[in-house]
């Protein structure tokens, strides 16, 4: 049984993007066949994380329009061959795709994949509706920062009145080092506040950047991100995996890492 | 956090965003305008006077959190402060 996750956070910048790309390919290291879209029309961005963008010929628009099949515009992954890519358009805009159209192409989509993973544009009008409207599942991606709290509550609030009734949280960025200094809202006042499931907490990790950099998702890797990134994988298949201890790292973790550059 | 700000005992900043963003969802979710708002507080004076003369200009209303009866942790409530002028009934009175 295939299942649908849209991955959002209402407030752009946030890492919804980098979450999709490594929740994406963690999930297909753990041998699951998955596709990502991405459904930011007009800003497409999953495709350069993930390294793909020299690769694109058609896209999401091209689909719903009927200009190609599905199977001519997924692009698979250079490391995992169960990994896909249905890349967004770049010169169309939101409304050139209802709703109703991703419904139908998520349907087509289920009969091949295990997961479908959808990564939503920042804010609240068409490209967020379009990217909802076939998930049985939210991944809600927040900072511990006042403004992006509050975005992901409104977003919240618009998923349970859209009937999205399995709604988990990432609370990404996390800086242990201020929290402890007092100076940043824990993971449990983050959760304590948005009251809903926590399903994963990804420290603020300069590895993040260089990943990006490289076109190469960090996930299952040594580093601190990387982890918390496949822990997260494991608790959508259903594992009980303990959280990290964001801390700094320990002393023999730091020369590990030492000799792995 | 600075060091001067420990002896003075300032006011970690995580925990004013804590403060702050739980008043602040409080109101984003009650989905209540400062015009509805507006409107409750004259039909409560309407509906009060009544029945007792009350302070229309100090009448305070906000939409706050409380602890759930049920014990499902805190709820949004409806919070006015009415001051009344003179609690003798005024309906018995005119009649």
């Amino acid at each position: 049984m295939s299942e649908v996750i849209v991955i959002t956070s209402g407030k752009g910048g946030v890492g919804k993007t980098t979450t999709t790309a490594n929740v994406g390919t963690g999930l297909a290291k753990l041998n699951k066949k998955v596709v990502l879209i991405d459904t930011d029309i007009g800003l497409r961005n999953l495709d350069v994380v993930m390294g793909l963008e020299n690769r694109i010929v058609y896209n999401l628009v091209d689909v719903v329009e009927g200009s190609c099949r599905v199977k001519q515009a997924l692009i698979k992954d250079k490391r995992y061959e169960n990994l896909f890519l249905l890349p967004s358009a770049q010169t169309r805009d939101k409304t050139s795709v209802t709703p109703e159209q991703m419904k139908k192409l998520i349907e087509e989509l289920k009969e091949e994949f295990d997961y479908i993973l959808l990564d939503c544009p920042a804010g609240i009008e068409q490209g967020f509706k379009n990217a909802i409207a076939g998930a049985d599942r939210a991944i809600i991606v927040t900072t511990p920062e006042v403004s992006a709290i509050r975005d992901a509550d409104r977003i919240i609030g618009l998923l349970e009145a859209n009937e999205l009734k399995q709604v988990e949280l990432v609370v990404n960025r996390i800086r242990m080092d201020m929290v402890k200094r007092g100076d940043m809202m824990s993971i449990d006042d983050v959760v304590d506040i948005l009251a809903i499931n926590l399903i994963g907490a990804v420290p603020d990790d300069e590895n993040i950047v260089i990943s990006t950099n490289q076109g190469e998702p960090l996930v299952g890797s040594g580093t601190m991100a990387g982890q918390a990134y496949l822990n997260i994988c494991h608790r959508i298949l259903g594992e009980d995996v303990p959280y990290l201890n964001l801390d700094n790292e320990g002393f023999f973790r730091k020369i590990a890492n030492l000799f792995k550059r | 956090m600075g060091l001067i700000d420990v002896f003075f005992k300032k006011k970690a900043s995580g925990d004013m965003a804590k403060d702050r963003l739980k008043l602040l969802l409080v109101s984003d979710r009650a989905n209540c305008s400062p015009e509805v708002m507006e409107m409750i507080k004259n039909d409560i004076i309407k509906v009060i006077s009544k029945y007792m003369e009350i302070d229309a200009e100090a009448l305070d209303i906000q939409i706050t959190q409380t602890e759930s009866e049920g014990g499902n942790g805190a709820v949004p409530a409806l919070y006015a402060n009415i001051p009344i002028k003179d609690i003798k009934n005024k309906s018995k009175e005119e009649a």
